[in-house]
């Protein structure tokens, strides 16, 4: 006999900023939830910016609140690590199949450290978007909530128990093996996010092509102090202090044969980075390439605050191509403002490369409506839906307003409690 | 707490670093009931060892000598109403940040674990607040996030009283022919569906409906708000769990924008306008009636400029383009041009603006538009300043539609307070001066006269405090719902500038806010941040001397006054910050957890070296939001720091309490750092204006300390960002090469 649909706990697929705030919204109001995500720890893309627009503060100040919310309410229970693998409707809401990934650091880990000095093997840093090496077992950042460390178990030596001989709390179990799980669910809010559009399909920008030429992502991470460079923003080339800096928008969005909508994000994106560089080398002479400068609502300010700033210069056009020519980073830009083509040169270049939905990528197996970006539509019924960047290309402050009425919507699903 | 149990974990390095025996006979002498050392405190075994003490009743109060309050929550989570846990930090504080097995390392750990159980021997338990609570959902507003916002409440199964001022629902999007797209196809113009809206709300047996009414007043607390409204059927009462504010936004008044034509011309009109002509079908010219050959908009008028208004109204560029979609539907033949400065059409949006840009007849270009000149006869020409077709330029057309933006129909409620208080004393102020002053403030805020629209019974002010611009929210980015007034949350418009999709969203998001408040309520418990605290708020009055201090700096309006100005409590308006606390002089405010005796026991519990050259002593109060994970952070990554300084977090650094200070120097302790958020328009408090309030009660106490030959050095405010970890050992060494450069704190030995 199935549960009445009230007493199923909600699922909330994906544990970014957005599935955080769906599952406590939820939980808080007396409902259990199930968060399920598949990386090693919660918060998402928003663990890898440095700050936040229009405030430039850092997120890692809102996900305080978030994880001490979610470790002290107990109607929320986090997996970490797992995916849903099948899910198939019921008559009270859905059945679901979890897989666990192997648990090789499992929750008796205290966070000592005592693992990674011992670890021979080195990774690129998935965290830090590949752009320093870490050791396969490590706290994968400074804020990890759940707070143990993670190891990357292809990265081992063949036999090699470094690990486990340190581990004083019996937690690194390396034959540790995936499971299944199976649960009953009253409703399902998909909330899974974005990637970066790969800067490889930028080669007439030399995405990929050159160490110089770094997407946005990447920048945030060269400002951030728990980042490769501790916070300084240095070409990865050469580890030096750019002197001019370019920002491109519109990278690969508002572009037919790349992505056709607005990525939304990506001029504040920029316009807060200038911020960074300017902080940082007062002296760097910063231009910002743009089609339009889209900072609606209060985000206004930080445009404001960085067109009035000295050194940064907000330049009306198309980067058509970029080059190296003689070691120097050359732009063409298509200048709209005064009809010319003109030349710049640049020692880094940012690409404001835009955000895809990662229900194009990949989507959970729940049927989610797609648009033919990969968006997820409303029109679903209660039981599913989507919200932040699933739903469709927005800020944090979107997100989170969508995630707690999404919130709403699971709720109303599976009728009151009690 | 009676009976005190002592865990001490030496894991992590403890053992190690620290003599661990010699900090269990402390805990002795401090006459803890209770004491154990584990291996690993946090594991099964460990935490087994604590709930046993607990069950057999030998313990009613833990202390966990072991990692960072921060680390191990789960694990260290007990009954509240059981038992009281307070965690010392001897991983983080101690051992990760000092050398190992040093004399001043254990002088260290032995203050911590001293000043832990000071403080729990101080704290009590919570005592469970049941009250009876409404279930009712207020929704003020009919508008598009109004009625979402009652149809989601009505849904997860609560009655819904639906107020709105005017005579019917559906607000500003019932006059629209069509929307923007939301799915797809992203090209063409999607129906109207408002008045399916309206209907299910109206047909909804949950929600009942007032129209041509408006709030009469507000008294009381979530879970008990005590509404009474007028409306045509007389006087209604009701009670209500919690209150959403859709009040929505008007256009920018184009009186204001006269270079863009709006007076001198008939055929200037606004964008708001033109939507009332296009439902008509009756797109004219209104100077003379006749159908225009060419409209022209012009975008951000009023918007993106500080003159006006210096925030982007974000549904604009949207608007216009729907309404050349609309006229180019309607009448295929009459050419339409927009100006704009960017055109903001973000996420699929673009995929409209960019069918609307392919439509013949239809020019769209970047431009500032100078001003706008003509009459009624013969067509309006547009002064371009900077375009791309070329500077200085002037188009012409027969009907200019300006795209003004949007002002939310929020009442400053601090100001109608103000504005109030000023004209009372204006009338029975104490002298000449004091009632001419209040008379010229009273003048300069009369603009305020009338706009009350929620009427609460609330001495902070009868409407939510509005921050930047107007909108009543508090911290927009990652809660944006939240409002400095607990069970009253803001959708739609009223908000944040936002366009008819999301103010539908909206609706969803801030009913769900309000199902959770009624939900803690019930439970007696806190909402955000401190969501799931159990612990009220207690006033010993028979002490209070109307001070009004407390009234005036709660940020959530958890006060009134009786008519002597003694504060009365509404607990479930309460958010737990304890600014209160930190504001009162007579040190009457506590929590069963959290108090001034409480920190002030701590201060007192420390060891105080009567030899200065050897061990000055600082004490730190830390915020636990931001810095203390800083701190944090930057012990994990084993950087190390002064060994004078003992750390004392904060729920938040307003909580601070003058006395502290007080008590601290009248010790002998050198120094005190305080390390709070950054204050200011961009603040970060969650508290709101926590560090900001600390910095005021500081300014008015340095006074005192020159009077008491104390250099007003020893005490310092630091600001603090979570993500400034590495910014912690030189804050602390810095300050201890500070007070080292000062010398021994007179006060030492007395």
């Amino acid at each position: 006999m199935s549960a009445a649909p009230q007493q199923l706990p909600l699922l909330v697929v994906g544990a970014g900023i957005s599935g955080i705030t769906t599952a406590l919204e939820a939980a808080e109001a007396g409902r259990k939830v199930v968060l399920v995500e598949r990386e090693p720890y919660v918060g998402g893309r928003i663990t890898r910016t440095h700050h936040y627009f229009p405030k430039m503060c850092p997120p890692s100040c809102g996900l305080e609140i978030n994880t001490r919310r979610l470790e002290r309410n107990t109607n929320v229970r986090v997996c970490v690590n797992a995916e849903v693998t099948a899910a198939r409707r019921t008559d009270t809401g859905w059945s679901v199949t979890l897989r666990h990934q192997p648990a090789y650091v499992n929750e008796l880990c205290t966070a000592c450290g005592a693992c990674s000095p011992v670890c021979p093997a080195e990774v690129a840093d998935p965290f830090n978007l590949g752009l320093a090496r870490v050791k396969a077992i490590r706290l994968a950042h400074g804020n990890a909530w759940p707070r143990r460390f993670t190891l990357d178990r292809a990265a081992c030596p063949a036999g090699c128990r470094a690990c486990v001989d340190a581990c004083t709390y019996q937690a690194i179990d390396l034959d540790a093996q995936a499971h299944e799980e199976t649960l009953e669910v009253g409703a399902v809010v998909v909330t899974t996010g974005w990637s970066p559009y790969p800067l490889e399909k930028l080669p007439e920008l030399r995405g990929g092509l050159d160490q110089d030429v770094i997407a946005n992502v990447h920048m945030e991470r060269l400002a951030s102090p728990g980042g490769p460079t501790a916070g300084k923003i240095l070409r990865p080339s050469d580890g030096t202090a750019p002197k001019r800096v370019a920002f491109v928008q519109c990278a690969g969005s508002r572009d037919v044969n790349h992505l056709p909508y607005c990525s939304a994000v990506c001029c504040l994106a920029s316009l807060k980075q200038a911020v960074y560089v300017k902080e940082q080398l007062p002296d760097a002479e910063v231009t910002i390439y743009y089609i339009d400068r889209r900072a609606p609502g209060r985000n206004e300010d930080v445009l404001t605050r960085v067109a009035a700033m000295e050194g940064v210069r907000l330049v009306k056009g198309k980067v058509g191509k970029i080059a190296r020519t003689n070691g120097v980073l050359k732009l063409k830009v298509e200048d709209v403002e005064r009809g010319v083509l003109s030349e710049a040169e640049a020692d880094l270049v940012v690409l404001a490369t835009g955000m895809v939905s990662n229900l194009k990528l990949q989507a959970p197996p729940f049927g989610v409506l797609l648009d033919e970006d990969g968006f997820g539509l409303p029109g679903h019924d209660l039981g599913l839906s989507v919200a932040g960047v699933a739903r469709r290309p927005e800020d944090v402050a979107a997100s989170v307003r969508d995630a707690t009425g999404a919130a709403a919507r699971a709720i109303a699903a599976t009728g009151r409690r009690g | 707490m009676q009976r005190i149990g002592v865990f001490l974990c030496s894991g992590c390095g403890i053992g190690e670093a620290l003599d661990v025996a010699a900090l269990e006979r402390a805990a002795s002498e401090e006459k803890a009931a209770h004491r154990a050392v584990h291996p690993c405190l946090c594991s099964p075994q460990g935490v087994a060892t604590i709930r046993a003490a607990i069950d057999d009743g030998s313990v009613d109060g833990v202390l966990i000598a072991a990692c960072s309050p921060r680390a191990k929550v789960e694990e260290f989570s007990f009954d509240p109403l059981k038992v009281a846990v307070e965690r010392v930090s001897l991983r983080e504080q101690a051992v990760w940040c000092q050398p190992p097995n040093h004399e001043d390392t254990q002088l260290l750990a032995d203050d911590l674990l001293r000043m832990g159980i000071a403080k729990l021997a101080k704290m009590s338990l919570p005592v469970p607040f049941t009250a009876e609570i409404s279930d009712t959902v207020l929704v003020v507003g009919g508008g598009v996030a109004g009625l979402e916002a009652a149809r989601a409440a009505a849904a997860a199964g609560h009655p819904v009283v639906l107020v709105e001022s005017s005579p019917t629902l559906g607000g500003r999007m019932s006059g629209l022919t069509h929307l923007l797209p939301e799915c797809p196809p992203y090209d063409v113009l999607h129906p109207n569906r408002i008045a399916e809206l309206v209907a299910k709300v109206q047909v909804d047996e949950r929600v009942t409906v007032y129209t041509s009414a408006r709030i009469q007043h507000i008294a009381g607390q979530p879970g008990q708000f005590a509404v009474t409204l007028t409306t045509p059927q007389g006087e209604k009462s009701f009670m209500a769990g919690a209150i959403i504010q859709a009040t929505g936004a008007r256009p920018y008044d184009a009186g204001r924008l006269p270079h863009l034509g709006w007076g001198s011309s008939p055929n200037v009109i606004t964008s708001a306008q033109l939507d009332e002509m296009l439902a008509k079908g009756s797109l004219q010219r209104p100077g003379d009636g006749a159908l225009p050959k060419r409209v022209l908009f012009v975008q951000c008028a009023g918007s993106r400029d500080p003159q006006h208004l210096p925030y982007c109204s974000a549904e604009c560029c949207g608007t216009t383009l729907r309404q050349v979609a609309t006229i180019h539907q309607q009448h295929p033949d009459i050419e339409t041009a927009v100006v704009y400065r960017d055109m903001r059409t973000p996420g699929q949006l673009e995929r409209f603006y960019l069918a609307v840009q392919s439509q013949p007849h239809t020019m769209l270009t970047r431009g500032e538009v100078e001003r706008v000149s003509g009459n009624g006869r013969g067509p309006l020409q547009v002064h371009l300043r900077e375009s791309l077709l070329g500077n200085d330029i002037t188009l012409e057309a027969d009907l200019v539609v300006l795209a003004v933006g949007m002002v939310p129909n929020a009442a400053d409620g601090e100001a109608v307070r103000a504005l109030h208080d000023a004209k009372v004393r204006a009338e029975k102020g104490d002298s000449e001066t004091q009632r001419r002053d209040a008379a010229a403030l009273a003048e300069q805020l009369a603009h305020h006269e009338g706009t009350e629209i929620l009427h609460l019974e609330y001495r902070q002010g009868p409407d939510m405090p509005v921050l930047k611009y107007g909108f009543p929210d508090s911290h927009f980015i990652c809660f944006p719902y939240e409002t400095r007034r607990t069970g009253i949350y803001a959708a739609g418009t009223v908000r944040a500038p936002m366009d008819p999709p999301q103010a539908a969203e909206d609706g969803w998001g801030a009913a769900m806010k309000a199902i959770q408040c009624i939900e803690a309520a019930k439970r007696g418990a806190a909402v955000h941040p401190r969501a799931g605290d159990l612990g009220m708020p207690d006033f010993f009055l028979q002490r209070c001397t109307q001070c009004k201090r407390c009234t005036e700096e709660c940020p959530f309006g958890t006060l009134n006054e009786d008519v002597k100005g003694t504060p009365q409590l509404n607990p479930l308006r309460c958010r737990r910050c304890g600014i209160c606390m930190g504001a009162c002089p007579e040190r009457i405010i506590s929590f069963p957890d959290y108090g001034v005796d409480r920190i002030s026991a701590m201060i007192k519990a420390m060891s105080v070296p009567e030899e200065f050259e050897e061990k000055p002593r600082i004490v730190a109060l830390m915020c636990e939001n931001d810095a203390l994970p800083a701190l944090d952070q930057a012990a994990a990554q084993r950087q190390q720091w002064s060994p004078w300084i003992r750390v004392i977090p904060l729920r938040c650094l307003g909580s601070m309490n003058i006395v502290w200070i007080a008590d601290a120097l009248s010790r002998g302790i050198d120094g005190l750092l305080l390390v709070g958020c950054k204050s200011g328009d961009d603040y970060q408090c969650h508290y709101v204006r926590g560090s900001q309030l600390a910095q005021t009660r500081l300014g008015n106490v340095q006074e005192t300390l020159t009077r008491l030959a104390l250099e007003p050095e020893r005490i310092k405010v630091v600001e603090l960002s979570h993500h400034e970890f590495s910014r912690i050992p030189q804050i602390f060494n810095e300050f201890s090469a500070e007070i080292e450069g000062l010398g021994a704190n007179p006060m030492k030995g007395f």
